[in-house]
């Protein structure tokens, strides 16, 4: 094993000016500070995300308030979800991908690192872009500045008769462009992972954590293509004459609902498998056990990236299909729960018997399997089409799919942060500051999102910058707004414990947790050729395999 | 360990409100004033058959969920508890388990065959409203949505209006349904009545349908259900449903033409010397406008704006002043008119009933 490091001739990086030091992370193409680079980019998004989601719950604290303008809530809902989804959770996401993978597999680097950098680079350029919207979106008309279509953008909304000026055109390009980037890095992680794995480590071997990465890079590849096509159709029905989504001239509307959610929902889950991953690596650790039936955790994941292609139509019930295209569609969308099932109680069973740890990483994925059992469980009643009419499009829906992305993912998430902290940064995190940021987040979350399920039952639609009283909706929007300001708080503390440990942390050296995966076989934070000398491995766990010589992994596998 | 105790505090009173919506659910269809009470707008106060049929399917899903959270709550619970890590452990690592193929294929067979059975509810429910035949005694009506108000046709009873729909009820035994035509003429809406049936998109160039069959007279709320735009949230829907009387004699009086008197002829010659008749219809005059509501029977309506404001003189003449104050980015142009130009077009808009 490859504990041992080299001394470097960069070793006194740090030491360096801040303008060279600056030049060395613009024109870096090492996949750690790549990685570090798009999660920072994403942390700042998450702020500028979380403070438009504030806004707008500020604005529907009471019936008839007049915070904001209803075009200025219709802009803050459109680059709230636009934000979240391709410029927060993707990069995030991606960040941890990049760090990860190489160290998990026992490379040195990506398999096209300067694709990498290259892909970074399109994604912080796409969502400078859509930020600048603020400042240029008014364009020669003087309509609008921000986006205001909503993250779906559904046609002919955004022909140029209804979206005057360019705020349109700047939601269009800068999804254009961090699509590019997406599809760059999920190329680089599925060749990175075919073909750049250490000897021995067969597919079969792979941590959880590079396979579940694999299927969503293979969903990547599929699921933005469609969109970045639709956008650049888009562009030709607004600037060339185009009538693909042109209704006054026999374009249709819901080709574009097609295209869009043939994206959009296997998008779901290039987001939670993703996090699926990090409770993968985290539950086993802090359960002292090895994940309980890797080949069903692998089957399953497979299954749920086949299907999560199939179920697009389940964001189109009230559209007007068909009854036998709407009974597809709640068929295929009802399957998709079976294995998530299964992973939910493979995670159970690896809990089951073994010494769980509390630890921070551990708190929050406890609460992520909690979370996203209701979150699955709500996503079971509106796969029943019927109760879909009623509830699709209503805040019993932005409940559910929070509660997968905030529950679920960010949860998972703030856990995968908690645990990986120490090897990317070399020191430990705040225990106390952690533990606080969990009990803020989750007192929060639950204010927020628990409730915001009844006035969606009671028939409040979303996207509404203002609500008439009288409707039984206001104490449930009164709370929902108050868990706001918790879910903030946990925020804060989580970047203060952030800055502070990365400073005055205590050392955290190789392997804090006693893994078992090769990422803690190397140096905290990993010289920058990650291992001196390239592993080889014998099983799964081969950290497992060093420090238990007697009763190793590969005599089982 | 006392913090871990509040934990489950925490989930248990997630747990309870879970179950507290599930109950007020369960219980709202059996005693309809409940669910009413809660909201005007409750999806679990039905009173037609496609939402009852919803409610029906509802109530078997939720208890399908509702058990399968308590039972995987549960070992989760138990687990969380039983096997966290003790001091007694110190220095030692718990038997290593790698998989149990029994157990795993009871955690796919189980989950297969939920599955299967909600599968089956739900594509019974979707056929029975979707596929329903057209009885001859039905209402036609069609339903064109705009930006940001609702458009009524009866086609085969030649009568137009605007933002307030009035239905038959409907007799079980003697069934009125009515069958709703779904246009749109600029972008997509969705028509939401939560208590008389599920949404259903307006979508141009893509006519839709859907139909209810409301069992009780009485006001049902809803609203646009689809973004449509700057004033989506005031494009409001109000159902009177009526007992077969009144709902004839209601549809008598709008197939009247417009009598304005000679009193508010000054108030005609603004209306129809200003740009109002580009866009509002009133019948029996020079006014034939189509892009706004039709203003034939104005007077008849509770509200104006789709719903925004009661319909009272003073709203009426704020309105026509400047329709931004209530509802900002409304197609509705200011026409700058003077005061007394202001007094006569209400004077004349206050005869059309």
């Amino acid at each position: 094993m490859s504990t041992e490091s080299v001394a470097l001739p960069l070793s006194g990086a740090s030491k360096l000016p801040l303008v060279e030091q600056l030049h060395q992370w613009m024109t870096t193409v090492d996949h750690k500070r790549l990685g570090i680079l798009y999660i920072l980019y994403a942390l700042v998004f998450l702020i500028f995300g979380g403070v438009e989601a504030t806004i707008m719950r500020i604005q529907l604290i009471r019936p008839h308030n007049d915070f904001v303008s209803p075009q200025v809530f219709n802009r803050m809902f459109t680059m709230h979800g636009t934000t979240m989804i391709f410029f927060v959770a993707m990069p995030i996401l991606f960040g941890f991908a990049n760090y990860f993978i190489p160290l998990m597999i026992g490379a040195r680097d990506m398999a096209y690192p300067r694709l990498n950098a290259f892909s970074f680079w399109m994604t912080a350029f796409g969502g400078l872009l859509l930020y600048f919207s603020f400042v240029g979106g008014d364009g020669l008309y003087g309509a609008g500045n921000a986006p205001d279509v909503g993250w779906f953008a559904y046609a002919p909304l955004t022909s140029q008769t209804f979206s005057r000026g360019h705020s349109t055109d700047f939601w269009i390009l800068s999804l254009l462009i961090s699509g590019f980037g997406s599809v760059g890095t999920a190329i680089n992680i599925i060749a990175t992972i075919l073909c750049m794995r250490c000897r021995g480590m067969t597919l079969g071997k792979m941590p959880l954590f590079a396979w579940l990465n694999l299927v969503m890079a293979g969903l990547v590849v599929l699921a933005v293509s469609p969109l970045t096509a639709a956008q650049l159709m888009l562009l030709v029905d607004r600037y060339l004459g185009g009538h693909f989504f042109d209704t006054q001239a026999g374009g249709s509307a819901v080709i574009w609902m097609h295209f869009f959610w043939i994206f959009g929902h296997p998008e779901v889950y290039v987001l939670v498998i993703p996090a699926f991953a990090f409770a993968s690596e985290i539950i086993p650790v802090f359960s002292r056990k090895a994940i309980f039936g890797y080949p069903v955790m692998v089957a399953a994941t497979v299954c749920i990236g086949f299907i999560a292609m199939s179920v697009w139509a389940h964001h189109m019930f009230t559209v007007g299909m068909s009854s036998a295209a709407n009974t597809f569609f709640v068929l295929s969308t009802m399957a998709i729960a079976v294995p998530t099932g299964i992973k939910i109680f493979n995670w159970l069973a690896t809990m089951w018997g073994g010494q769980i740890h509390f630890k921070t990483p551990m708190l929050f994925c406890v609460a992520f399997l909690f979370q996203f059992l209701i979150a699955g469980l709500t996503g079971v009643m509106m796969s029943a089409a019927p109760f879909d009419w009623q509830l699709g499009n209503s805040y019993f829906v932005i409940a559910h799919f929070h509660y997968v992305i905030v529950g679920g993912i960010l949860f998972a998430l703030f856990g995968a942060f908690y645990y990986w902290f120490p090897k990317m940064s070399g020191r430990m995190y705040r225990e106390s500051l952690g533990r606080l940021h969990f009990w803020l987040f989750i007192i929060g979350f639950h204010l927020t999102f628990d409730f915001m399920h009844i006035p969606g039952i009671l028939g409040m639609p979303r996207r509404i910058y203002t609500y008439e009283p009288g409707r039984g909706w206001d104490i449930w929007n009164l709370i929902v707004t108050i868990g706001v300001f918790f879910q903030a708080a946990g925020v804060l503390v989580f970047l203060a414990n952030l800055l502070w440990s990365r400073f005055r942390g205590e050392l955290a050296g190789s392997d804090p947790w006693d893994a078992w995966t090769l990422e803690w076989s190397t140096s905290s934070p990993p010289p920058p050729y990650n291992f001196a000398t390239i592993p080889e491995v014998r099983s799964r766990r081969p950290l497992w395999d060093l420090k238990h010589p007697e009763d190793p992994d590969w005599q089982y596998e | 360990m006392r913090r871990r105790q509040t934990k489950h505090s925490n989930k248990a009173g997630a747990l309870l409100v879970f179950l507290a919506i599930f109950c007020r659910a369960a219980t709202a269809g059996a005693t309809e004033p409940a669910g009413a009470a809660l909201s005007p707008t409750n999806i679990f106060a039905p009173v037609s058959t496609p939402a009852q049929s919803i409610f029906d399917l509802s109530v078997l899903v939720l208890m399908v969920t509702a058990s399968i959270f308590v039972v995987v709550f549960s070992l989760l619970a138990y687990a969380a508890i039983k096997f966290r890590k003790r001091q007694s452990e110190e220095g030692s690592e718990p038997v290593q388990v790698y998989g149990s193929t029994q157990l795993e294929l009871a955690w796919t067979v189980i989950p297969v065959l939920i599955v299967v059975v909600l599968f089956l509810a739900a594509a019974r429910v979707i056929a029975s409203i979707q596929n329903t035949a057209h009885p001859g005694t039905a209402i036609e009506v069609t339903v064109i949505g705009h930006q940001f108000w609702w458009e009524y046709r009866y086609p085969s009873l030649g009568v137009v209006t605007a933002n307030e729909l009035h239905l038959p009820v409907s007799d079980p035994a003697h069934p009125t349904p009515t069958f709703l035509t779904l246009l749109s003429a600029d972008t997509d809406h969705s028509f939401w009545v939560p208590r008389l049936a599920g949404k259903t998109d307006l979508i141009p160039n893509h006519p839709n349908s859907m139909w209810v069959d409301p069992h009780e007279t009485g006001l049902y709320l809803g609203q646009c259900a689809q973004y449509c735009g700057t004033q989506h949230a005031k494009m409001l829907l109000r159902i009177y449903v009526q007992t077969r009387d009144e709902f004839d004699r209601w549809i008598q009086n709008q197939r009247q033409a417009a009598q304005p008197g000679e009193a508010v002829s000054e108030g005609q010659r603004i209306f129809e010397r200003t740009a109002c008749i580009n866009c509002h219809a009133v019948a029996g005059t020079a006014a034939n406008g189509r892009f706004g509501p039709d203003l034939t029977h104005l007077m008849s309506r509770d509200t104006l704006a789709s719903g925004a404001v009661a319909n009272t003189t003073e709203n009426l003449r704020r309105w026509i002043q400047n329709p931004a104050v209530f509802k900002p980015g409304s197609k509705m142009p200011s026409m700058g008119l003077s005061d007394p130009e202001l007094n006569a077009v209400t004077q004349y808009l206050e005869t059309l009933r």
